[in-house]
């Protein structure tokens, strides 16, 4: 089930007049909150009950939202300002056809595309590479050169829309794509808004789409927050994930901790690079799953905003409000769906979506009833989106902001969470030498991670296998269910289509001067105090592949094998 | 001191697919099932389970697929094996839908185990298929 | 084209001849101590004897399957036809394993590499029986050097530095190997110390405290009896740095007690150690039936006895000896 991109560009502070910038206010300063309010513009919508009711924007008192902690949520007037960003999912094909469906999202009204890249593209392979067979544009699109990006952008004004792109080992490639295509156009690099997820560390972790071994990643990703802090400011460099960690079998705390340890691991690379974590930290944004214990997820979400901005005031010393809250973007549970009675995967849905929202999230993405077994159908993610609208237009949940604060079971539940989160962190301080970033690596290199998940993953099925842990339709209640599906299958033009394209570009590029800039960036790649976006962005002008621009840096880098840990 | 027959079983997850939650659990299944598993894991060639085969003497091959590639991964297996005049049988697991099912075991799959199955299915499947090769052979 | 069916000798001539799947059926026969495996060990015995075995050993975590990869790879590279038997301990609970170092060291090895899997199999030791029986087999099928590596718990060091010519130990930094190295009889059966992530801090702690061991264990005379002082190689497994040092201190080690003798003295104390072995394994059976009650009569009245507190277990262990001729 692959993870859906995130919109954070427009959820930032723009828009709502906020007066506290100082983050030395401990959140429980009810006047600042109260003004912070008073000076948003809110949604023209009746704030009652269905039964009209008029209600308060908030019940409780501190910590106060939008203010630090920001464990109540990061603004003061929560989703009554606005909603959290809703969205339909496009990727598929050929550049050309994903191009024609970006066009007729933004004819609709959305300001934001995301991109999802094909197998061969995620994993830095081209479209004719051995294992490409079958693979080539069927769960995103196929990018192999700069002439892909082009077609993919082609008429869409880059300065005015943001773009989100999910790929993580060869996102310097594909950004630097992303640049090349703006200038083309005439477009200044600084214009250019949008958020790649570039976030390798879960890769080893859990979704295992890594190339190179984890330092030289490392270093990648900070050429890439330099570059985007010095010439693109409208940039998100990372999408520090945890969906996929909870995807891969963690349990919440687990997905919790590792995707906030992740976080910590990129700040200090940045830091340790000479960037100045106020210049990058307000740009980083996080992605988690909502899976269905509902109150376990909402003290999640809660923990998570309160323990970032904890750490980053007090243990890395930013000074930017921005820096300390947490913006995120929320995926329901892939893995909770069942491809028994695939029907009974809306109300799951709906209840994590639910999660969701009372946990505050930024932005979000409902899965559809049929992703258990393949690709949605169109009306199966029609179903999904309307999901989502119910709980934002018929529930009354937005009308106050953080509703379940206050309560005695989500505020342990909070405080619980961040508890188990601390037992992570201080186990990486351990093994690292006080330092996350080093207790990443280490814990990828002896396979802690890999081993908690996949003990967590275990632990779950034989629950479930000995009937402790029941999930409805799998192994009680099974009655219902008649097997039968719809669904959707991917032909095999596409490939053949790509192929050729793939083909005419090579024949029709200078070679000479694609083997000269990959014999340069090999020579950069060798020193650790060369940025290689700059030669990065050359490369693709060439033409140069994807493919051929990974296996350059392979032979610099190493590739990275996997350590087996059972 | 002869030793009853130890199950050798190599796991294998072939190409780009990384999701490797179940065959993790399968790898812990079949151990605890008692017996020995050579897990190659992740970005596995054809070549690669063919040597493994040939090597370790495994009495089976389990491939996990999440891809929806199955349909050209597995018969591809099946024919490595065969070529490499390897008579072992290639249990699929993972996600496929119900109508590939007999098209697959047709091209010479001989189980294929869906995302519900139990620790005990698995188990006997493996341990079935093994039994069914010998009796032809 | 199927082995089934075949004669061990049969399969046996197919090995030889170097067919892969041949020698793998023929591994698995003598694992598995079949009816056949005898007839397959005399054959394998006949051929047998020439190649270097080399024992890495070292705790998890130490980096030693990386590092026996790039061994591999060097070998490989050389133009040598090495085999690598990598083991792995079963569980005591279900008797299965997961067998996991082949993967490493197949991307990095040579195409003729052979490397297969053994799990322990209940062998407290933690080789099993088989592996000098192995051992034989890929010697005999004309693989040099073979490497057997192995994870350092229990008391495999004493297993290893039995079985192998050449024994190295690996250690790390931050493992508390350096304490390690105290552990009973590791600095005397270690023939190579290798200091792997070498890159990390404490790499060199680590070295010095090895150094130092040595050079106590030297004043003590508790030295191995080869009298060498073993040497201590810095490497970076993951990266491949000091992979040829540490091959080419495998081979001055070889050399060296090919010429001072002590390598066909070692090879005659392991085959000597292999019969032991193998008699005490049968020993060890023959007492487990004595004791089920199931070879011999009287024994299950005694024990009811000790059960009682009639006979004392000293008592009872003296009786039964005497009748330790009739098993």
């Amino acid at each position: 089930m692959p993870e859906q991109p995130a919109d954070l560009e427009n959820t930032d502070l723009d828009g709502t007049a906020h007066d506290n910038t100082d983050p030395s206010v401990d959140g429980d300063d009810r006047a600042a909150w109260q003004a912070a309010y008073d000076a948003t513009r809110l949604r023209d919508v009746p704030f009652e009950t269905m039964s009209g009711v008029p209600v308060d924007p908030l019940y409780g008192g501190a910590p106060y939202p939008g203010q630090y902690p920001y464990t109540r949520g990061l603004h003061a007037a929560g989703y009554r300002s606005r909603l959290w960003t809703m969205r339909m999912f496009a990727g598929f094909g050929t550049a050309e056809d994903t191009n024609a469906r970006f066009k007729e999202l933004l004819r609709a009204g959305g300001g934001g595309l995301s991109t999802a890249f094909d197998m061969p593209t995620l994993m830095g392979r081209d479209s004719d590479y051995e294992w490409s067979l079958g693979e080539v544009g069927h769960c995103g699109v196929a990018v192999d050169t700069l002439a892909d990006m082009e077609d993919l952008f082609a008429d869409i004004d880059l300065s005015t829309v943001s773009t989100s792109m999910t790929i993580n080992g060869p996102a310097a490639m594909i950004m630097a794509m992303y640049v090349a295509v703006g200038e083309k156009k005439g477009i200044k690099r600084s214009q250019l808004g949008g958020t790649i997820q570039n976030d390798i560390l879960k890769e080893y972790q859990a979704q295992k789409e890594y190339i190179f071994p984890p330092r030289p990643s490392m270093r990648i990703i900070t050429d890439m927050m330099k570059f985007t802090s010095a010439e693109m400011p409208k940039w998100h460099p990372i999408s520090i994930s945890g969906y996929h960690i909870r995807e891969a079998g963690s349990n919440a705390a687990q997905e919790l901790a590792f995707t906030l340890a992740n976080g910590f691991a990129y700040v200090e690379a940045a830091m340790a690079a000479g960037l100045d974590i106020d210049d990058f930290a307000p740009r980083l944004s996080f992605f988690f799953n909502s899976h269905s214990d509902f109150f376990e997820e909402i003290g999640k979400f809660r923990a998570a905003r309160r323990i970032w901005a904890r750490w980053m005031k007090e243990r890395y010393g930013a000074k930017n409000e921005k820096s300390l809250m947490m913006k995120f973007h929320t995926q329901t549970a892939g893995v909770s769906l069942t491809a028994q009675q695939a029907e009974i995967n809306i109300g799951r849905v709906a209840i994590q979506a639910l999660a969701g929202a009372l946990g505050g999230t930024q932005s979000l993405h409902t899965d559809a009833y049929d992703e258990a077994m393949a690709l949605p159908t169109e009306d199966a993610a029609r179903i999904a989106l309307r999901t989502q609208q119910i709980v934002a237009h018929e529930t009354g949940v937005t009308n106050v902001v953080d509703p379940l604060g206050g309560a005695p079971y989500v505020e342990w539940m909070t405080d619980e969470m961040e508890r188990r989160a601390e037992e992570i962190f201080a186990h990486l301080l351990d093994i690292g030498n006080d330092s996350i970033l080093e207790g990443a690596y280490a814990g990828i290199d002896d396979g802690y991670f890999v081993g908690e998940i996949a003990d967590a993953a275990y632990r779950f099925e034989r629950e479930v296998n000995e009937g402790q842990r029941i999930i409805v339709g799998v192994n009680e209640f099974t009655e219902g269910d008649d097997g039968e599906r719809n669904l959707l299958r991917i032909g095999a033009e596409v490939e053949e289509y790509q192929l050729k394209r793939l083909q005419d570009v090579k024949q029709r590029r200078d070679s000479d001067a694609v083997d000269r800039v990959l014999a340069k960036l090999k020579t950069e790649a060798a020193d650790s105090e060369i940025n290689l976006m700059p030669t990065m962005i050359e490369a693709v002008k060439t033409f140069a592949t994807e493919g051929e621009i990974v296996a350059s840096l392979e032979e610099v880098f190493g590739t990275y094998v996997e350590k087996v840990f059972l | 001191m002869a030793q009853e027959q130890q199950l050798r079983v190599v796991l294998a997850k072939l190409g780009f697919d990384g999701h490797d939650r179940g065959i993790k659990i399968v790898a812990r299944i079949l151990r605890d099932a008692g017996m020995e598993v050579i897990y190659l894991g992740l970005r596995q060639s054809y070549k690669n389970v063919v040597n493994a085969v040939e090597q370790e003497d495994a009495d089976a091959v389990g491939l996990s697929m999440h891809n929806a590639s199955h349909m050209t991964l597995g018969p591809k297996m099946v024919d490595a094996l065969a070529e490499a005049g390897l008579e072992v049988p290639v249990i699929v697991g993972g996600i496929v839908p119900e109508e590939d099912v007999q098209p697959l075991m047709d091209k010479g799959v001989a189980v294929i185990l869906g995302p519900g199955a139990s620790a005990e299915e698995v188990a006997q499947a493996v341990r079935d298929s093994v039994a069914a090769m010998h009796a032809t052979q | 084209m199927s082995l089934r069916g075949l004669a061990p000798a049969e399969i046996f001539d197919r090995a030889m001849g170097g067919e892969r799947r041949a020698l793998g059926r023929l591994i698995t026969l003598v694992e598995r101590d079949a009816a056949e495996a005898e007839e397959v060990a005399e054959l394998a015995h006949a051929r047998a004897g020439i190649a270097h075995v080399i024992g890495i050993t070292g705790s998890p975590g130490s980096g030693k399957s990386t590092l026996t990869g790039q061994l591999v790879k060097l070998l490989g590279q050389a133009g040598k036809r090495a085999a690598v038997l990598a083991v792995d301990p079963s569980s005591p609970l279900t008797g299965g394993a997961i067998l996991g170092d082949r993967v490493r060291m197949e991307d990095v090895a040579s195409p003729d590499t052979f490397i297969r899997s053994m799990a322990t199999r209940g062998h407290q030791g933690g080789l099993s029986l088989a592996v000098p029986g192995v051992v034989r087999l890929l010697d005999a099928s004309g693989y040099d050097p073979i490497v057997i590596e192995t994870v350092g718990v229990g008391q495999v060091e004493v297993d290893i530095a039995g079985t192998a010519d050449t024994t190295v130990v690996v250690a790390t930094p931050g493992m508390g190997d350096s304490v390690q190295a105290n552990k009973a009889g590791l600095l005397e059966l270690a023939d190579l110390f290798v200091v792997n992530k070498a890159d990390r801090p404490g790499a060199n702690d680590v070295r010095r405290d090895l150094d130092l061991m040595l050079d106590l264990s030297h004043v003590s005379g508790h030295d191995r009896h080869s009298g060498m002082r073993p040497e201590i190689v810095m490497t970076t497994a993951l990266s491949g740095e000091g992979a040829p040092e540490m091959w080419t201190a495998i081979e001055r080690h070889r050399d060296a007690i090919t010429d001072n003798g002590q390598l066909a003295a070692r090879r005659i104390n392991r085959d000597v150690a292999e019969v032991r072995n193998r008699l005490m394994a049968d020993l060890e059976r023959r007492v487990d039936d004595m004791l089920n009650g199931t070879s011999i009569d009287g024994v299950a009245q005694v024990l009811t006895a000790v059960g009682q507190r009639d006979l004392s277990p000293t008592a009872a262990a003296k009786d039964l000896a005497t009748r330790i001729n009739e098993l």
